[in-house]
């Protein structure tokens, strides 16, 4: 049984509400379908027209004849495949690093109390008042000439993969979480002589797997839906991942074709989605909850 | 806009508010000094590859852009001292204006156009007892989509040819419009893209928050012969303020930051009505060649949007300590 919201449920018992609230119901579901659900079909089955019916007038809903040409010739002319696996390559070593990283440096900054620890932490906690987006030119710089080592970040995954870990909310996350498991289990994990890696390895990664699993998401995502940084990094159109390739390649290809790039790069987010759907959905509702 | 965009720039604002738990006094005592250095070396071994990421990607680069913004700077033979020439330069150039009355308008827009609706949309959803999960998914699926993806396809429904947009207009009888290419529509037309690509997670994050408002006080406001507006104004919007101001600032932050869809669907025309400042500062980098003046309106950014996040956060924290 729900709680009760504005509408009181005694009103919607009676005939004029009931009526009401199917009349809202079905436009709600009639204007969700629209918004959201017809660009996605418009987009999948706009791949399947030939390239005259896709710019005919009017438009026609449903495609004459089906064409999966669409979709193959996108895959060979726009060497789908390679950027496609320059994404899952940058996708999963970013993840990877912030998992390892981001963990280490949590758990120390949380259980083993180093000197500078809390400026340390007030240093991470200060780059998110900093908008990303404003300092990209200056982190180009930086990627292009590392200093100490004069070594260019440019055209590798290293680029995508190292400032990936400078992710001070997933840090955040992982500290805060780290913080609410107890000392006592720690330490009677260290008097049965588990080494600090031991202990995080089997003892607080364990229980940490809720918290890990919205850090993934959040990681993954991230760098899947991120242009301008891979867009600046990835000169190089063999290295790029497939937003920057889609707008790169965008302007001198059969529209029918673009479309097709167009699903196929959004296949994999969207079944992730679906698959993680609850866990993705609860995360951001619950962080919205206060206290 | 990154607005409470993807989920990464949707901060759960609560996260970073609660204070933190007491430390358990003291270090552990007695063990002798070797002890402790061994401890510090081992802490520091463990914070080392991420430390080493934020000092090279986030700390380094925020006191470059400062130091860059007066310097001339080439890439590979370093920087010149030039004094506040950039700034000059930068200020000059008539797209600096525009740029900035872009982005202004287009935060505005993203606040009128972007903030109803989402907030409509959770309040009608809140009503509705059936198909939940069908709306939250349904609403949180264009998030899902690379945004580049959103703006090549809601660059295809503008086509002022064969564009879904117009052919609507012209099923229903409309004055059609020349959206993302019209002088007057442009902005318009890239606030509407952002809006439908990134709504989602903001109509989820108020749905939580509607659902914590306690039902008695409905209850209560109806007794008091409060009708449904006057419940709206007197109950819902108060109970959800603190979320509003929120979302509101994270949106103003997010949408000043701007560059994915007038790069991809205006390439900042026509003329400059929509150059943004991120796009003049990529402008400047990549085909002027000119660091300095990057650095120099980077710099500005930077000030303006530091001023949000620290209200931001100063709320989240003080919103921490009353609950």
């Amino acid at each position: 049984m729900s709680t009760r919201t504005l509408i009181s449920p005694l009103v919607l018992a009676r005939p004029r509400g009931r009526a009401v609230y199917w009349t809202v119901f079905g436009g709600v579901v009639l204007l969700f379908a629209l918004a959201f659900l017809f660009p996605v079909y418009w987009m999948v089955t706009g791949a399947m027209k030939s390239p005259d019916e896709v710019t005919r007038t009017p438009p026609t809903l449903v495609p004459d004849r089906w064409h999966l040409s669409g979709y193959t010739d996108a895959w060979d002319l726009m060497d789908l495949p390679t950027h496609l696996w320059n994404t899952v390559v940058q996708a999963t070593g970013a993840w990877l690093l912030q998992l390892v990283f981001c963990t280490a440096a949590a758990y120390a900054l949380s259980k083993l109390k180093p000197a500078f620890g809390k400026v340390i932490l007030g240093g991470i906690l200060a780059t998110l008042m900093v908008p990303a987006q404003a300092l990209v030119v200056p982190k180009y710089l930086t990627a292009a000439d590392l200093p100490v080592l004069h070594t260019s970040l440019l055209n590798s995954p290293l680029g995508i993969w190292l400032p990936a870990v400078a992710n001070a909310f997933n840090l955040y996350l992982l500290k805060r979480f780290f913080d609410q498991i107890p000392r006592d289990v720690l330490e009677a994990a260290e008097i049965d002589g588990a080494g600090r890696l031991r202990t995080l390895w089997s003892i607080v990664l364990p229980m940490s797997r809720p918290v890990l699993g919205v850090v993934s998401i959040f990681a993954l995502v991230a760098v899947w839906q991120d242009f301008l940084w891979p867009l600046m990094v990835f000169s190089d159109t063999d290295k790029q991942p497939i937003s920057v390739a889609l707008v790169q390649l965008s302007q001198n290809i059969q529209l029918t074709v673009l479309i097709a790039a167009m699903v196929i790069a959004s296949i994999p987010m969207v079944v992730m989605f679906l698959v993680f759907q609850r866990h993705i959905i609860a995360g951001i509702s619950a962080g919205s909850t206060k206290g | 806009m990154k607005t409470a965009s993807k989920p990464p720039a949707a901060l759960p604002p609560a996260a970073l508010g609660v204070p933190e738990a007491p430390r358990s006094a003291g270090r552990r005592t007695g063990g002798p000094s070797r002890r402790r250095l061994a401890d510090q070396f081992r802490a520091y071994a463990f914070l080392a590859g991420g430390l080493l990421c934020f000092a090279l990607f986030s700390w380094y680069p925020a006191i470059r852009a400062v130091v860059i913004a007066f310097q001339k700077y080439t890439p590979g033979s370093g920087g010149e001292w030039v004094g506040t020439a950039n700034f000059t330069r930068v200020f000059h150039d008539p797209e600096f204006t525009a740029a900035w009355r872009n982005t202004l308008t287009f935060t505005v827009l993203a606040l009128l156009i972007g903030f109803a609706v989402p907030f409509v949309m959770a309040l009608v959803l809140n009503e509705l007892r059936h198909a939940k999960a069908f709306f939250r998914v349904v609403v949180y699926l264009p998030v899902m989509i690379p945004p580049v993806v959103s703006a090549l396809l809601w660059k295809w429904f503008y086509d002022p040819g064969a564009g879904l947009a117009n052919e609507t207009l012209r099923a229903l009888h409309l004055p059609t419009s020349n959206w993302s290419n019209g002088a007057d529509t442009a902005l318009v037309s890239l606030v509407i893209v952002a809006t439908w690509a990134n709504l989602g997670g903001t109509v989820l994050i108020y749905l939580a928050a509607l659902q914590s408002i306690p039902g008695e006080l409905y209850e209560a406001a109806e007794l008091d012969g409060a009708n449904l507006l006057q419940r709206i104004r007197h109950v819902t919007i108060p109970q959800t303020r603190f979320i509003i101001l929120m979302l509101m600032l994270l949106q103003i932050i997010a949408t000043m930051q701007v560059f994915t869809e007038p790069f991809v669907i205006t390439g900042g025309g026509p003329e400059d009505k929509t150059v943004t400042v991120l796009y003049l500062i990529y402008k400047y980098a990549f085909l002027y060649n000119d660091f300095g003046g990057a650095c120099a309106l980077s710099v500005m950014l930077l000030v303006l949007l530091s001023t949000f996040s620290a209200l931001y956060l100063r709320l989240t924290r003080s919103e921490g300590e009353d609950a």
